[in-house]
This record gives C-alpha cells, structure tokens and sequence, in this order.
C-alpha cells in the first residue's frame, strides 16, 4: 500500500501545484517542494520494513484478467536506493528551478512531479504491462519540460527525445508480448507477472531477438552508442532542472531494466550477447569522453560524459558478477549526485550570463569563488578521484568486468584519464585564466545564494559519504544481486542439462 | 419469409431511426425549427442506442435473410447511434449560423445512421449494399451542405462531387465483384463463399470476385491506394460531415468487412492474405508519411485515419492466425478507442469552427494552451491517444493490435506498426507543440469564440472516456471479449 501512497501522492501533489497557481504564482513550488518531502520521508518507512524477506511493501490487485495483467508493485533493496535517489533529486530541481521558472509555475511543478511519479512507477513496477505504462507515462511530462520552459532548439530537442524512447519502447512492448505469449504456450496462461515470466525459457534465435528488443529500449534510455543522439540535444535544451531530472533520474531508468528485466529474464541471450554490449560500453566510454571533449557548449559536455559514465554501468551488468554489478549500482547512484549537480552548475551559470558557449567564459574563479569550489569538487568527483562516490563505483565496475573481459576492460579504463582530461579543461576555461567578458552581459554573474549553497552541500555529503562509507548502500543491493545471479546461474544450468 | 411481430421488436434500433428520420421530416414539413429538429434527432438517436443496449444481453436471431441480430450487431449499434448523437451536438453550433435552410442537415445525419446501422447488422450482399448505399447518399448530401451559402469557408461542392464520383465507382467495383462470386455460388448470403471448394474450375472467378469486394470496401475505408479522395473530400467537407465519415462511416464500414472475412472464410483463400498485408502496409506507411506534409489540420486527420486503418487490417490478417478471437477483439477495441479519439480531435476543431470561418490550419491553435487550457488539453489527450500513448485509450487499443500480432508471429506487419507509429508522433506532437507556443497578443479574437456549452459537454464526456478506458479498460473488454464470439 505504501508504494501506491509513493506514486498517488505525486500525482495528486501535481495536480494541487497546477491548481493552485490560480491563487499565487509562488504557492506551486512550496507545494512541490513539501510533496516531494513527503514522498521522501515515506520512502524512509520502506528502510524499516526491510529484512524478512528481500520483497518488500508489496502490493498486488488485479486490473486486466483477460491478458492476466495485475497492479503489481513492490520493492527490495535496488528499488529503495533508486526510490530514494530519485526523491532526493526531485527535491534538488525544485531547487535549481525555484527562481529560474517564473513563467507558468504550476504547469511546470505539475510535470515535474507527474515525471518523478513515473519514475518511481518504473522502480517499483513488477507487472511488465505496468512497467511499460509506467515507462512511457514518465516521457509526456518531460516532453512538455522540455518543449515549453526549453531553450532556443527545444522543439527538435524535445521531439527527438520524445521520439527515440517511444519507438524503441514499442519494440520493448513487443517483446513484453512474445513473452507473455511463450508463458502462454509453455505454462498455459498469460502472465505479465515478472516472477511468473522469469519461469519462461526462451532460447536460440526467438530468445535473442526478444532480448533484443529489451536491451534497445534501455539502451536508448541509458543512453548507450548507438543510440545516444538525443541526450545531448536533450540536456542542453532543456530547463536546469529537467537536465537533474534527465541525468540523475530517468538515465537510471534505463540501467534498472537492464539489471531487473533484460538479463535475468533472458540470461542466455545475454551471456551470448555480453561481448557486444561490452565492447559498446567501452566505446561509449571512450568515444564520448573523446567527443565531450570537442564541445563548445557546457551542457552539451557534460550530456556526453554523462553517457560516457554510463557506459561503465554497461560494462559492469553485462559482465554479471557481483562486484561489477555493485560497481553499476553505486555508479548509478554516484553519477545521479554527480551528474545533477553540474548541470545544476551549468544552468546556475547559463540563468546569470546567458549563455552555455565556453569560449565566451573564463576567469570567472575571483568573481565566483563558492561556485568555482563547489565546481571543482563536482568535477573532480566525476573524473573519479578516490575518496568520493563515483571512483567506488567505476572501481567495483572494472574490477567485477576484468574477470569477464580483460581486454576491454584494459581499453575502459582508459576512460578515467580522459574523464580527467575534459574536467580539469572545463575548470580551466571556465574558472581560471584572465577574466574575460565577450558579448554577454555579466551584471548578474553572482555568487551563490544560501539556498544554492545548501543544496550543493547536500549532494557533497551524498558523494563523501558514498565515497568513505560505501557500504551500506553496498549491503542494501547486495542481496538482490545475490539473487539475482543465483536465479540466472540456475537458469543456465537447467537449460544446459536440458540440452544433454 | 414472413415477418413476425418478435422479428420487428429486435430491429427496433433501425425502426427508431428511420421513425426519427419521417418525424423529423414532418416537423420541417410544419414548420422549420432548427432548434426542435436538431431536438427530435438527437433524442432519437439516443433512443435507438438505448434500445439496442437493452436488446444486447439476450438476442441472437437472424431476422429475414438480410439481417443478424446479435450482440455484436447491437453493440456497435449502440456505439453507433451514440457517436452520431454526439456529431448532432457539435453540428448544432457549427451550423447555426449558416445562411442557408439548416433543418434538413439533421434528416440526413438519421438516415445515414439507418445506413451504418444496416450496415453493421448485415451478413449478406444485399443488406450490405443497401446500407452503403443509404450511408453513402446520405454523406453526398452532408459534405456538400454548406454548397449554397453565400460565404462558405470550404469547397463542399468540389468535395461532394469528387466524393459521388469515386464513391460510385467503388460500388461498381463492389457490385460486380458480388456478381462474380453470385455467379459461382448462387446465393448472396456472406456464408456462400464457404461452401465453395477450392479445386473447383471457377475459384479463380471467385478470387478475383473477393478482390473487387475488398477494393471497393478499401475505398470507403480509404486504404493505399484507393486514399487518393480522402483528403480532398474532409478538407472541403462542413466539419462535422468529415467527423462523420471519418468515425461512423469507416467504423460501420470495417464491421461489415471483418463479418464478411469471418462467415466467409475468405481469408483463406488463395492470395487474399499476401493482398491485405500489402494494403496494411501500404496504407500505414503513405497515410503517416504524408500526414507529415500537411498543415491543415482536416488533411492530416484524414491522412492519419488512412493509417489507423492500415493499423486495423494487421488485425484482420492476424484473425486468420490465431486460434482464439483475438484479432476480433482487437479490432472491436481498435474500432471504439478509433471512434472516441477521432469524434474527440474533430469535436475540438468544431467547436472552434463555424460554418462560415473553419479554424483548420495547425497555426490556428498557436498558444491555445494559454488561452483555453481545457480545451487544448482534451485535444491533446485526443493527440496522444491517436498516438497510442498510455493514460490513453489509444494506448490500450494499439496494445491490442500488438498482441494479435505477436500471437500471429506476423513480425514484418508489426515492423510496419512500430515504423509507422514513430513517424506518427511526430506530426501529433507538431500539433500539440503549436499549441504550447506562446499565443501572438495581436490576434486575441481567433482563437476565442463562444465555445457552446452542448459541445464542450460531448468533447469533456469524449476525454473521460478517453481516460478512463485508458486507466481501467477491462470492463469494455470483458463485454469486446463475450460479443466477439457471436462473428
């Protein structure tokens, strides 16, 4: 019940900060800002309930007999920390959005909260109907984040974006079909319950166009090489606080159903398929970090390295051991703070001079020291500086891949010295340098305010804490991974036994 | 045949009509009233959809030769009758300030009522013609209504005409296809084709009979390549005679068609499979692409339903895979979600329309959002469901086709449907963006008539039903599921 109180009090939140933009322009986002709260301290209740079984808070009723489709949430430990992450970050854009979106606030809070309802339906979903209805429900409202309060470019920006996830989501729910048909077949009912399809075996060619069809849909969500083009467009239209969203949220998504759906469900097409998602995770690593570094626009730097870390959560899934897939999961986590906090940067940078172009910029370090600080330790967190939370995760993801693959996780690796090649060049044509003002106003270009500060120090102590002490979030995934590869090991051997 | 009393109490929908039609006749013959006319047909059609409800739980009788009453007739007899009920409302405004007589317009939205009624209610070549025929004549009159005003905003006539021509050309086509298949097995009843073996000398007559047919309903239903009217004839039509023909009059059309494949097995006859999967196809890909071109919002409704029907037919190949009725019930579904959708797109650009000045280009509803926010969400809710979005019951419906699909294992149709679903987004979204850009101050009159209250009540009950078979479709597929047994 808990869980359907999560997603029901996002959406009724949204609908109250729409309506009551009527009575005062600035009411939406304290009622934003409260339901997100509350949704959070809700989120504190499923902590508690943990340790009797690894299902926690579950809630099942039915909803369409005739394909045996059923309102079926619950949550272990990978869905909590996911759950968490993303009130916190919601929290964090009503912040970056709290003086940058005046114009038709409450439209905006009500996107913004009806996004992280679907967000926190995608994470809590085990009906993969539902999954599905969740996973697009999330893309109307982003849509309209980022097709109304956007940038110069926002309509193509948005219309891609809208556009990659729902055509490759169709593929997505055409293999949710084939497998609910082959639990038909093979069980005799249709099923979309995700325990009641983790019992289909589907192999051979069927087996892994199927998983195809998963692995496409998040991929693109992830995004991953091939099909990352939206993204950059994407974050750099969008409003500061839809890029939080889209990097440290709905990013997430994506890696959560390659961990929860595509593998284990299809654990032999996977295995078979481990070398290629592997070696498209080294070369999103690589090559984004390389074309990150040829950016002119800050966002759009920083949307590339955003798919260059995810490409190590690539890595780490498919080679599926448990290190690598810790190292995903607090990569995933790790990235969220990270991510959110420098588009928080670029868009605090953007909303004063106006511009995202960084050959304008330079020098800024004695006009801004608080945000050259709090930009030097964001950057130096992503390019994976031990002691903060993203080298755990990278770290845990190269070691768990070495023992699937050496070679590409030799040529992975090389990631880290180009993640620290395009930080520091950032800061450097940023923040230090001779100040210099071309072409734009810099009568604004202030320090940052108490609320910015406090919301940046919120996302420090996230990071150091994930940093020094990674281990309770480490414990809180550690037995749904366990299970996890025991399921899809067993999986293995029966249908190898089968095949003697 | 001789027909009894019970026999007259189970036609009882048609009865109505054609009653409401003669009353309605009557009432203009007395005394030209537009708001009493507009009064007797809407209570009528009404009626006629309450009744068939009642009859639905316990009839399944055919009456005389002509005609099946079952479940699956009254239902989409309802479903009908209420769908014409609500384009009398959204007419009542549009027309209202016509200069010209307006009364008649009503008679001829019963009558082509009675036609879709007859229609869906058929199971043979006679009753099946007859109900075209009526719904057909009656479109001619309706697309070119506004034709003697003096300030038309459209060209009814040039529409109208083109309409009658190609139109009754299809009838050629349908009529001599019924002549080559009557000629092989001597009766006109759908279920003769059954009796037919395939070795016999004259199966290729019949082949080439079942292609005439299916090319002359694919006109109506305005397949690739026989779409080439469509457009044309929405654009210069009166708005609510192209939300006519563009719900009513290919949902009667496509009931008819998947009862004549059913009884008469038509599917497996040689070729016919290979020939819908091209028109499926076909009709997917042309209708999306060249929705894209248009900036009128009329022409790309009418270029999307060209490819909602190509959607439909990749159900009605999957009806000869599957063991089960699934693809029955999937296109049932696909019908309703299909009528509720599009009544709702053409209710919002009618309700904004008159007779004499149609909003109709995408650029009329630049910043609609920020001066209506109601009404440009219901339309883009009705967007999003042609788009087959959850929430939505487009959603549901297009989950519908996916499955009959699967269970057919038809992977190069389904390809299409995702390919042609893609594009699709594009052009509904391109009109709800329009809608979210900031309004120009210079032109505050365009886009604020005086919305009637009448026709904001059917688009409000039209999203909330969009919704809410989005959210929670299993009644009506429960009552789809128990209907579809009776094809």
């Amino acid at each position: 019940m808990i869980l359907v109180a999560l997603i029901a009090v996002l959406f009724v939140g949204g609908l109250a900060c729409w309506l009551s933009e009527r009575f005062n322009p600035s009411l939406p986002r304290v009622i934003a800002l409260l339901t997100v709260l509350l949704d959070f301290a809700l989120m504190f209740s499923l902590l508690d309930a943990e340790g009797t079984s690894t299902w926690v808070a579950v809630f099942e009723a039915p909803w369409i007999s005739r394909f045996g489709i059923s309102f079926y949430l619950a949550a272990d430990g990978l869905s909590v920390l996911l759950l968490m992450l993303t009130a916190f970050l919601g929290a964090v854009a009503i912040g970056a959005a709290w003086d940058e979106v005046q114009e038709r606030s409450g439209f905006f809070y009500f996107n913004l909260l009806w996004t992280l309802a679907g967000v926190v339906g995608v994470f809590t979903a085990l009906d993969l109907f539902l999954f599905f209805f969740f996973w697009e429900v999330m893309l109307i409202p982003m849509y309209l984040i980022i097709a109304i309060w956007g940038h110069e470019n926002k309509n193509y920006a948005a219309m891609k974006f809208f556009i990659f996830t729902q055509v490759t989501g169709m593929m997505m729910l055409v293999s949710i079909l084939v497998l609910a048909y082959f639990h038909y077949l093979q069980l005799g009912s249709l099923s979309f319950n995700y325990h009641d399809l983790l019992n289909v075996s589907l192999t051979g060619e069927m087996g892994m166009w199927v998983m195809l069809g998963f692995f496409i849909s998040f991929s693109t969500k992830l995004p991953s090489m091939p099909f990352h083009s939206w993204l950059p467009d994407a974050h750099s239209q969008a409003p500061t606080a839809g890029s939080v969203i889209l990097a440290g949220v709905l990013l997430k998504t994506g890696a959560y159903g390659l961990i929860r759906f595509a593998v284990p469900l299809f654990p032999e097409a996977s295995m078979a398929f481990a070398p290629v998602a592997m070696t498209l995770a080294a070369v999103s690593i690589l090559y984004c970090a390389k074309v990150a570094f040829a950016q002119d626009d800050i966002k759009r730097l920083i949307a590339y390295t955003s798919v260059s870390h995810m490409g190590f959560v690539t890595l780490g899934i498919y080679a599926w051991n448990e290190q690598a897939l810790q190292g995903a999961v607090m990569t995933m986590l790790a990235h969220g703070l990270s991510a959110a906090a420098l588009f928080m940067l670029a868009g605090g940078l953007q909303h004063r001079i106006h511009t995202r172009n960084m050959p304008d910029m330079g020098g800024f370090w004695p006009k801004v020291p608080k945000m050259t600080a709090v930009a030097i330790f964001f950057s130096v967190a992503a390019l994976g500086m031990p002691g903060l939370g993203n080298f755990i995760g990278e770290f845990l993801a190269l070691i768990g891949a070495f023992q699937a693959n050496v070679t590409l996780t030799i040529v992975a690796a090389f990631g880290l010295i180009l993640a620290s090649v395009y930080s520091l060049w950032v800061l450097q044509k940023v923040f230090q340098g001779e100040y210099n003002n071309r072409g734009f106003d810099d009568s604004h270009l202030t320090d940052l305010s108490r609320r910015e500060m406090f919301y940046f120090a919120a996302m420090m102590i996230g990071l150091v804490w994930m940093g020094l002490y990674p281990q309770i979030f480490l414990s809180m995934s550690e037995p749904v991974l366990a299970q996890l590869l025991s399921e899809s090991a067993q999986t293995m051997v029966t249908s190898l036994e089968g095949g003697l | 045949m001789t027909i009894r009393i019970a026999d007259l109490l189970l036609i009882l929908p048609v009865l109505v009509l054609t009653g409401t039609a003669v009353l309605a006749m009557s009432a203009i013959a007395v005394g030209r009233n537009y708001r009493v006319t507009a009064f007797i047909t809407a209570a009528g059609l009404l009626i006629a959809a309450l009744s068939a409800v009642t009859l639905m739980p316990k009839t399944n009788q055919q009456v005389t030769p002509l005609l099946i009453v079952d479940p699956y007739t009254l239902f989409f007899t309802a479903v009908i009758c209420l769908s014409a009920m609500f384009i009398a409302v959204l007419s009542y405004p549009y027309l209202e300030g016509l200069d010209d007589d307006r009364e008649e317009y009503f008679l001829l939205l019963g009558v082509a009522t009675v036609g879709a009624v007859v229609l869906v209610s058929s199971n043979h070549f006679v009753s099946a013609l007859l109900g075209l025929e009526t719904l057909s004549m009656s479109l001619y009159g309706m697309v070119a209504y506004t034709v003697h005003s003096q300030k038309p905003d459209k060209y009814p006539l040039e529409a109208s005409v083109k309409y009658l021509v190609l139109s009754a050309a299809a009838s050629g086509f349908l009529l001599f296809g019924m002549a080559l298949v009557y000629g092989q097995t001597g009766t006109l009843a759908f279920a003769s084709l059954t009796d037919m073996s395939e070795s016999s000398l004259g199966s290729g007559f019949s082949v080439v009979g079942l292609l005439l047919i299916i090319a002359g309903l694919a006109f109506k239903l305005s397949l690739v390549p026989f779409h080439m009217w469509t457009p044309d004839v929405y654009e210069g039509a009166p708005l609510p005679a192209a939300t006519y023909l563009a719900t009513i009059g290919k949902a009667a059309v496509f009931v008819v068609l998947l009862r004549f494949v059913e009884i008469s097995e038509a599917l497996s006859l040689t070729g016919i499979l290979a020939v819908l999967s091209f028109l499926a196809v076909l009709s997917i890909l042309a209708g999306n692409l060249l929705a894209l071109l248009q900036q009128n919002v009329k022409r790309l409704l009418a270029y999307s339903s060209i490819a909602h029907m190509g959607y439909l037919l990749i159900a009605v190949v999957a009806s000869f895979y599957t063991e089960g009725r699934v693809g029955i019930e999937a296109i049932s579904f696909y019908l309703v979600a299909y009528i509720i959708m599009s009544l709702g797109a053409f209710g919002v650009t009618s309700m904004v329309s008159r007779s004499d000045c149609e909003r109709d280009t995408i650029d009329d509803y630049r910043g609609l959002f920020w001066r209506q926010p109601l009404l440009a969400a219901m339309f883009t809710a009705m967007m999003l469901s042609l788009a087959g979005i959850p929430l939505t019951v487009g959603f549901i419906g297009k989950f519908y086709l996916f499955f009959a699909g699967v269970e057919a294992a038809l992977w190069p149709l389904l390809a299409s449907l995702i390919v042609g679903s893609g594009i699709g987004l594009y052009y509904y979204l391109r009109i709800i963006y329009r809608m979210l850009e900031p309004a120009d101050s210079s032109d505050q009159s365009t886009m604020s008539p005086q919305l009637s209250s009448g026709s904001y009540g059917v688009v409000l009950c039209l999203s909330l039903l969009l919704l809410g078979l989005g959210i929670y479709p299993a009644p009506v597929i429960d009552l789809i599921e128990a209907i579809s047994t009776y094809v």
